[in-house]
């Protein structure tokens, strides 16, 4: 088919013997050196990567993972600083080498796929330049060989008309294909080894799980070894052979992924499980554990287990010695951790019994609701149509979908940060669709209040912590007077387990999860009865993340507040929802209780969506994936019939893609747009059930 | 594409006619009017008052503007040329074309037939710097944005903004002293002609070389933030764990994206060069249009000024125009279809 394929001369096939290693790591140091102080990133760290294997980095926002990426690379910038140890890459040096040595392994021999495609990707040069770069830097080719590696590279990655692409700049391209283009051009010049770093954080579900398929399959296909570095325990439980969980710049547990997800050792490795939500349960059967207290800065490391201040079996005089050394407790299995034996798993807490609300009175109705942007011409984008759902008051409702299914448009329209086209949505009663912010009265704005997705922009850098919740306060006149005011602030931030000596920080003082309860604290300090979360905990770590949905489901079950929860991530939705509400490109696919959409039969799409969520449990059944060709249409011209239709793998026939589907009624609560019919829609081969076997 | 030019060239004729109107309004409240000043300070106020008749000149402010413009497209003759004034005021070309400014009072011709000269005058005083300027603060941007804070941009800084913070009066004064009264290898006047005995070429570097120190460090300064700005962002990351020498990564991935913000900011210099250059023509005594500009304006000679306004908004847009193209040009996110 081409020169690269039919002709595999790359490095990698030097390392014939399994065992040969790849890349050693080890006791490796990296420091930044600042103007005024030195931080220490990384203190001490070793690990090992086998020809041919695929290894797992694991940890939170803050744990060295990149860092040590970079460091491979010889990328760590002006301030950074290997301090000491050794990268062996080949049985080569790598700390130390000179540029001419660092410029002939990377790209060539070490390759790297980052997190964000858009920005990796030059915006001013074409496809095809930036990669055919790759071959004549290093394979010594023509510019006409080097166009033609890349077209072949571009189809082996599964990106349609590679002629026409190799002529598009990146900004033409879906977030999915600029990975691919990413990926294609790590792999032109058939590194040995493949960095990844955070390869599909920030991809939507159904794209990243074609990204992985794509990278598992180029792996073996190229046998490269595979450095895997991501938060993501189910994405690494799956294609990762080893792994590596790291803390505060220090490995704490390293071993087989199927040995330690079954038996991790280590409290942190432990409480990492535990805290991610699972698509088995829902919020009525498990709570999600959240690790108390932060990750520590690199200066405010305490002695010893880097872990204790966050541990449950902290023990003085033991977990505080200086010399905690990797222990090997069988096998390949290591962990940092010198009271691994008596560290029980705790079980999931069991939870006072949540009925259900049992008064359904209704607190928000959205019906027909249609949102048309005209962008000149005749071409308009249709982000919402003939939307319906209602919400009951107490209830959570959430909208589910990828990116542009128009879930963040709804939410803004009913918040009246945008008005609707046509259609109503009823608060109380009262139709807001047309209403915008500006002309709704007090006691409306009041009543629906919002938390956003990213707490760094949405609190003002200038302002200290309690700002925003004193003037909701003042400006809705909940309390009069500075001393009732600063009582209730008080109040709030006690709600949101905040000391209220965290009022007068700036938010720069303050970490993410921090500032996202002072966000939830704004939204309650008005006492709404509506509230709106758009993607309230996807900006933050998993461990975090828990402890603020627990803190958001708490809030919300005492305050009887509806909810609207926007969200891409069906495990969280599981596990927060009462009812779902699931959207493509504008329409709604699918809506039901959160148990009907999860356990019965479900349209097409949901079915997709849920497919593509990974457990990092090993024991649980690998379930059946369904993979969806090509990216979602542009909502500028969506495909007349269903809009699915272009990527549904169960298609009946043409009348998909020409005539809109009916409504399947499946219960009173449970809808799907689809034209299969409702028998067989039931029959929908369970997502639990023993037919999948998954990959090998 | 065509619709977007059609588009511009429509706001570039709103723009001249709303600041020609503005400068005609505010000529009105100079001293001494246009018949005094045609004819002279030893005329009688009754011959005064009979021109000011004829001209029609204390007609509301409006139907005078109208009047001019009508003038400008060749819709009515001048009424300054019209023999009965017995100005003896005498437009080669006819009283009555398209592109008629008027007679300049102040200088006793047509306004055609002094503005041109000088505009081209200025235009080679301005080309020349602007040639200098361009590779000059883009290698000084570059080479201090390579690396922020290093010895380089340290020193490269200093010399920027030293070089813009002194006047060019200052500057002038400065290279005049230096390589004409201690060093006497430059002329210190450049009157543009062979007269004092200095060639052509040599009277040019003098101006030039104020109107460089001035504002080339401005300019290298905004491309040192772009420049800066740029090597931090990832694609530069990318091309260097591609395994790309630092030169290349330089030429081929950073430079190109560095030039998107400055270069508006680079074209803005084509105005401040053409119109701005007062100070300059004024210490070196160059026959340019800055100085016409300054002198019309204060002997109120409205036909010059409106002339030389049309003119510098006419170059403003169409570099604004050159920028938005070139914005095009170099970035392929921004091109319209």
């Amino acid at each position: 088919m081409n020169l690269i394929v039919s002709n595999p001369q790359g490095s990698a096939m030097s390392g014939s013997s399994p065992s040969h290693t790849v890349l050693d790591v080890n006791d490796l140091r990296i420091e930044f050196h600042g103007k005024s102080e030195t931080v220490v990133a990384v203190p001490t760290l070793s690990f090992r990567v086998k020809a041919g294997e695929s290894y797992g980095l694991v940890g939170e926002s803050g744990c060295g993972k990149s860092t040590t990426a970079m460091a491979i690379m010889g990328y760590l910038g002006s301030t950074g600083v290997i301090a000491g140890g050794s990268i062996r890459f080949e049985g080569k040096e790598l700390v130390g080498a000179s540029a001419r040595e660092l410029r002939e392994i990377r790209g060539r021999q070490i390759a790297m796929v980052y997190q964000d495609p858009m920005s990796a990707l030059n915006p001013v040069k074409t496809i095809g330049s930036q990669l055919a770069e790759v071959p004549l830097l290093h394979l010594g080719v023509s510019r006409t060989e080097a166009m033609e590696m890349a077209a072949a590279m571009l189809e082996d990655v599964r990106l349609p008309d590679a002629g026409d692409m190799l002529k598009r700049y990146p900004h033409q391209l879906s977030g999915g294909q600029q990975q691919r283009v990413v990926i294609a051009m790590a792999l032109l010049a058939r590194p040995s080894l493949l960095l990844l770093d955070e390869p599909t954080t920030g991809l939507d579900v159904t794209v990243e799980a074609a990204v992985i398929d794509l990278i598992g399959e180029l792996r073996s296909r190229y046998s490269t070894s595979l450095l895997f570095i991501s938060h993501n325990l189910g994405l690494i439980a799956e294609t990762c052979d080893r792994v590596g969980i790291m803390y505060s710049g220090e490995m704490v547990e390293e071993g087989p992924t199927g040995d330690l997800f079954r038996r991790p050792r280590h409290p942190y490795t432990q409480g990492l499980i535990d805290c991610i939500p699972d698509i088995t349960h829902d919020k009525r059967s498990r709570s999600l554990a959240a690790i108390p207290g932060h990750i520590p800065l690199p200066q405010e490391r305490p002695i010893g287990c880097f872990f204790a201040p966050r541990c449950t079996g902290f023990t003085a005089g033991l977990c505080d010695r200086p010399d905690l050394e990797l222990e090997h407790i069988g096998g390949d299995h290591m962990v940092r951790c010198i009271r691994w034996r008596d560290m029980k798993r705790s079980q999931p807490a069991q939870l006072a019994q949540i009925g259900k609300a049992q008064v359904q009175t209704q607190a928000v109705a959205v019906s027909g609701l249609t949102k048309l942007y005209k962008l000149g011409g005749d071409r308009t984008l249709k982000a919402n149509e003939s939307v319906s759902f209602n919400a009951a008051k107490a209830e959570i409702v959430a909208l589910v979908g990828e990116s542009g299914c128009g879930k963040s448009t709804l939410a803004r329209i009913v918040t009246g940060l945008d008005r609707a086209t046509s259609g109503e949505v009823r608060i109380a009663g009262e139709n807001v669709a047309e209403i915008q912010a500006k002309d709704r009265p007090r006691d409306l704005l009041q009543s629906v209040q919002m938390i956003f997705q990213n707490p760094d922009s949405t609190l003002n850098p200038s302002h200290c912590a309690a700002f925003s919740i004193r003037r909701s306060i003042k400006k809705f006149g909940i309390r009069k007077g500075k001393a009732a005011i600063e009582e209730r602030v008080r109040e709030l931030l006690e709600m949101v387990r905040l000391s209220p000596a965290i009022a007068n920080r700036k938010p720069n003082q303050l970490s993410g999860g921090q500032k996202q309860r002072i966000a939830i604290a704004r939204a309650f300090a008005a006492d709404p009865a509506l509230i709106v979360a758009d993607e309230p905990v996807s900006a933050l770590d998993v461990s975090v993340q828990a402890a603020i949905v627990t803190l958001l489901l708490d809030i919300q079950r005492e305050k009887q507040s509806t909810m609207l929860f926007i969200s891409h991530d069906l495990a969280l939705v599981r596990h927060v929802a009462d009812k779902v509400v699931v959207m493509y490109l504008g329409k709604v696919m699918e809506q039901g209780t959160v148990e009907e959409v999860f356990d019965g039969g479900t349209h097409p799409y949901t079915e997709a969506l849920i497919s593509a969520i990974r457990s990092p449990n090993p024991d649980e059944k690998r379930r059946d994936r369904v993979h969806l060709t090509g990216d979602t249409p542009s909502p500028i011209n969506v495909p007349t019939g269903c809009r699915f239709a272009t990527r549904c793998h169960r298609k009946v026939g043409a009348v998909c893609d020409s005539v809109a589907p009916p409504l399947r009624k499946m219960s009173d609560t449970h809808e799907i747009a689809c034209h299969i019919d409702a028998t067989e829609l039931r029959t929908t081969p369970s997502r639990y059930g023993a037919l999948g076997q998954g990959r090998a | 594409m065509v619709k977007f030019l059609l588009n511009r060239l429509a706001m570039m004729l709103l723009t001249m006619l709303c600041a020609s109107f503005l400068v005609f309004a505010v000529c009105e409240y100079t001293p001494g009017s246009v018949a005094r000043k045609s004819l002279g300070p030893f005329a009688t106020q009754q011959q005064v008052d009979l021109l000011t008749a004829k001209l029609k000149a204390n007609d509301p402010l409006v139907v005078r503007y109208g009047r001019w413009l009508g003038v400008l497209v060749g819709a009515i003759p001048d009424p300054l040329q019209d023999p009965s004034t017995g100005l003896n005021f005498k437009d080669p070309r006819g009283a009555q074309y398209f592109g008629n400014f008027g007679y300049s009072t102040l200088n006793k011709l047509p306004v055609n037939d002094v503005i041109w000269n000088r505009l081209g005058n200025t235009a080679i005083l301005a080309g020349l710097a602007f040639l200098l300027i361009v590779p000059l603060s883009i290698i000084f941007g570059i080479l201090s944005g390579l690396k922020e804070g290093g010895a380089l941009d340290r020193t490269l800084s200093v010399i920027c903004i030293t070089f813009t913070s002194i006047p060019e009066f200052a500057s002038g004064v400065f290279l005049v002293t230096l390589f004409v009264i201690l060093w006497p290898i430059l002329p210190g006047t450049s009157p543009l002609t062979s007269d004092g005995g200095w060639a052509i070429p040599y009277q040019f570097v003098l101006p030039v070389a104020v109107l460089v120190i001035y504002d080339f460090g401005y300019v290298a300064r905004m491309i040192r933030v772009s420049m800066i700005a740029v090597m931090e962002r990832p694609y530069i990351r990318t091309a260097v764990l591609k395994g790309m020498s630092t030169r290349r990564v330089i030429l081929g991935h950073a430079l190109r994206n560095a030039m998107i913000a400055p270069f508006t900011v680079l074209l803005l210099q084509i105005n401040f060069l053409i119109s701005g250059v007062v100070v300059t023509e004024l210490v070196f005594a160059y026959p340019g249009f800055g100085r016409l500009i300054l002198e019309a304006s204060l002997f109120g000679d409205i036909s010059t000024l409106e002339a030389a306004t049309l003119i510098t908004v006419a170059i403003a847009v169409v570099t604004q125009l050159l920028g938005d193209l070139g914005y095009m040009l170099l970035d392929p996110r921004i091109r319209v279809r």
